[in-house]
């Protein structure tokens, strides 16, 4: 009964019992496997006989679940830093200070500062992006959009689907393109940490569809590690979405109990008063 | 059985002195409580179909309360409104909640108003001396969708403002006019800031006082005609030597310590999606309706709010776009003439026979089968079910005059059946 109890705590809150082992980390000590010094492959370079491995069955990518959980608050740190390396370049999430995110996932003061909040910006300023809006228009036809929503209006399956299904294409100008969201305008921007893939399509009669990938240059980080690093950029985004979550789940749980109580007094008042109905 | 229950409310009538005699004086407070509350006999058999009333009531004050509360903070125009909305949502203290309090009212209030307007149709509480009491409810409807309508535009997401091209391009389906009418409601060529602006003064002082009238209306009518109950008795042929209906109870005490007990089960039902679950799927908030208002941009597909769907099956069933609003307006129009259509000696669906229970059966499959298929593509095969189920909900209505009176009814008690 107690597990059960313990279990049904977890399912509404989300919130492991054992909370004290979950300690605040700093995204700066969480190591991105020396992901960011690697040079990046120049898609030019790319050789599509080489390092090309064949699988079997076709890859449903759209099957893919990004499987994160906005309670896993180092996941969220991690994906926090994630963001600010490598999204906001071009992204802004103007709707999110970084005070907020810093008050939401304990993260010290002194590591915000000098480690996610941008040159030139203060600790309560929102998060906008250094890339001018008509260059990004010159550079990629339009404005790289804001990210705040972005896991509400497309879904985190969405942006883990679209992270993880680019390849190259020498015929874009990006020189790479994406299932999830063909003919994007965004290139490539982490193939220095998964590699560089080319997509395998098979012919049939109502057209060219997408089989498997072939690995064309090995990224820094393994297969998994990409995985996990995809996972945590979507579950900051999915925070960011809607950075009440965590807090409505837990007060939640105390509200619908004190309302389960008081309708369990008002039965039995409402008992009472009826008994003398026949 | 016959015996007057007990009083137990603790109540000795208007005292003599005193402030409050003092203000009873001037204003028949305790008169009004008394035969309103105190006085007020309601049937004891009421069953669970019955809480949805006093439901509405508790959804329209949480809707009032979260929407001035929200008004404070909302910044109406097509610059300000989408960001203001995520202002609330991450800025003000507590703002989410009062924001997921009242986008999941307007939702629960269409699930209350269903079930109350489907309490009617079961046990015929829409039939003489009730059609009054029943118009004014459907009219309560109407105004709801409308409001339910312009609320639906203010948050400013890409659905709000395809929603509102889509429905305010209906008007233009009204020949002569239609074109004239259109720009007149956009105050525009397109939907745009004007519109938003006009909507937002409907929404929070317009309709919502329409309500309350309408809200008061019903009210008074019901309490001059007496509740029905499942068994459709008339609980007034029968009284006491005090004039006391024999199967009545006052509704103060009995039925204002139960309605309490509904309103808690209502509030954890949703504290349970406000807390947990506020976009239910996609129902209650749609995802696309979390991007800016786009003009450029269509969302696909453009679907109204579950509590439309029906309608808008309905509506896209038929290729010729005219006719297919005229049939959506019949579809909620219908409902206002079922009082004269229905001929059934008897109120309940208790007492009638089988033709007039499979035809409510029908129309319930065929209501909730239009809701389902109004959320879908406009493509095959829905448009051709939406066709075929949208016979049997005609069918339910004009077809009523006919087999409700062939139809063989059994012999209504003379005492509603209470099994205390």
């Amino acid at each position: 009964m107690v597990r059960l109890a313990a279990a049904a705590l977890v399912l509404l809150t989300g919130v492991p019992l054992a909370m004290g082992a979950d300690q605040p980390q700093s995204p700066a000590n969480v190591s991105p496997s020396g992901a960011t010094e690697a040079t990046k492959p120049q898609p030019s370079e790319l050789n599509r006989e080489q390092g090309g491995s064949e699988q079997s069955a076709p890859v449903r990518w759209q099957s893919w679940r990004a499987g994160n959980s906005v309670l896993d608050r180092s996941s969220i740190q991690r994906g926090a830093r994630n963001f600010m390396n490598y999204c906001n370049g071009c992204h802004s999430l103007k709707y999110m200070r970084y005070q907020r995110i810093a008050d939401d996932l304990q993260i010290p003061t002194s590591v915000l500062t000098s480690d996610l909040v941008a040159p030139g910006s203060n600790s309560l300023d929102y998060i906008t992006t250094a890339m001018p809006a008509a260059d990004a228009v010159n550079w990629f036809g339009k404005q790289p959009p804001d990210l705040s929503l972005i896991a509400r209006s497309r879904s985190v399956d969405y942006l883990y689907q679209f992270l993880k299904t680019f390849y190259s294409d020498p015929s874009r100008p990006t020189r790479s393109d994406n299932l999830a969201y063909p003919n994007a305008a965004m290139p490539a921007v982490l193939s220095d940490l998964e590699g560089v893939k080319a997509a395998v399509f098979r012919d049939e009669p109502t057209g060219k569809v997408f089989d498997h990938f072939e690995t064309l240059a090995p990224g820094n980080m393994t297969p998994e590690q990409f995985d996990g690093f995809v996972r945590d950029t979507v579950n900051f985004l999915d925070y960011v979405g809607d950075p009440s979550q965590v807090e409505r789940r837990q007060i939640g749980l105390f509200v619908v109990l004190f309302l389960v109580a008081l309708t369990i007094l008002a039965y039995l008042l409402k008992k009472e008063y009826w008994k003398d109905v026949h | 059985m016959a015996q007057a229950p007990v009083d137990r409310t603790g109540y000795r009538g208007a005292s003599k002195r005193g402030f409050w005699a003092w203000i009873n004086r001037r204003l028949p407070v305790d008169t009004f409580l008394r035969s309103q509350l105190l006085e007020y006999y309601a049937p004891k058999n009421f069953n669970i179909w019955y809480f949805f009333g006093s439901l509405a009531l508790a959804v329209l004050v949480l809707q009032l309360l979260t929407g001035i509360y929200l008004t404070m903070f909302y910044k109406v125009g097509a610059a300000t409104s989408f960001d203001s909305v995520e202002f609330i949502m991450r800025e003000v203290p507590f703002g989410w909640l009062i924001r997921y309090l009242h986008s999941t009212g307007a939702s629960v209030f269409f699930i209350v108003v269903y079930l109350h307007m489907y309490r009617s149709l079961l046990y015929g509480s829409y039939k003489a001396p009730r059609e009054l009491l029943w118009l004014f409810g459907m009219i309560i409807y109407l105004t709801l969708m409308a409001e339910a309508f312009l609320g639906y535009v203010l948050p400013w997401g890409n659905m709000s403002y395809w929603a509102a091209t889509v429905i305010i391009n209906l008007f233009g389906t009204i020949p002569g006019i239609g074109p004239a009418l259109v720009e007149w409601i956009r105050g525009d060529y397109g939907v745009a800031d004007a519109t938003l602006n006009r909507f937002f003064s409907l929404h929070v002082v317009a309709v919502p006082l329409v309500l309350l009238l309408l809200v008061a209306l019903h009210l008074v009518a019901l309490h001059e005609v007496g509740s029905n109950n499942p068994d459709g008795v008339e609980i007034k042929d029968r009284k006491d030597a005090k004039g006391r209906p024999l199967d009545g109870i006052p509704f103060h005490p009995y039925y204002t310590v139960k309605d309490i007990v509904g309103v808690c089960v209502l509030l954890v039902a949703l504290a349970i999606v406000v807390f947990f679950v506020p976009t239910l799927g996609d129902l209650f908030l749609e995802k696309a309706n979390f991007e800016p208002a786009n003009p450029l941009s269509t969302p696909d597909p453009i679907s109204p709010s579950w509590y439309f769907t029906p309608y808008y099956a309905i509506l896209r069933a038929v290729p010729d776009q005219r006719i297919g609003a005229l049939l959506m307006l019949i579809a909620v129009v219908s409902f206002f003439f079922l009082p004269w259509l229905d001929r059934s000696p008897v109120r309940s669906m208790r007492y009638r026979g089988w033709i007039s229970r499979v035809f409510l059966a029908l129309f319930s499959i065929a209501f909730l089968v239009l809701m389902y298929l109004g959320m879908q593509p406009a493509q095959e095969p829905y448009v051709t079910l939406a066709r075929i189920f949208a016979v049997p909900y005609f069918l339910y209505f004009w077809l009523m005059p006919w087999y409700s009176r062939i139809d063989r009814v059994k012999p209504v008690p003379e005492r509603v059946t209470y099994h205390g």
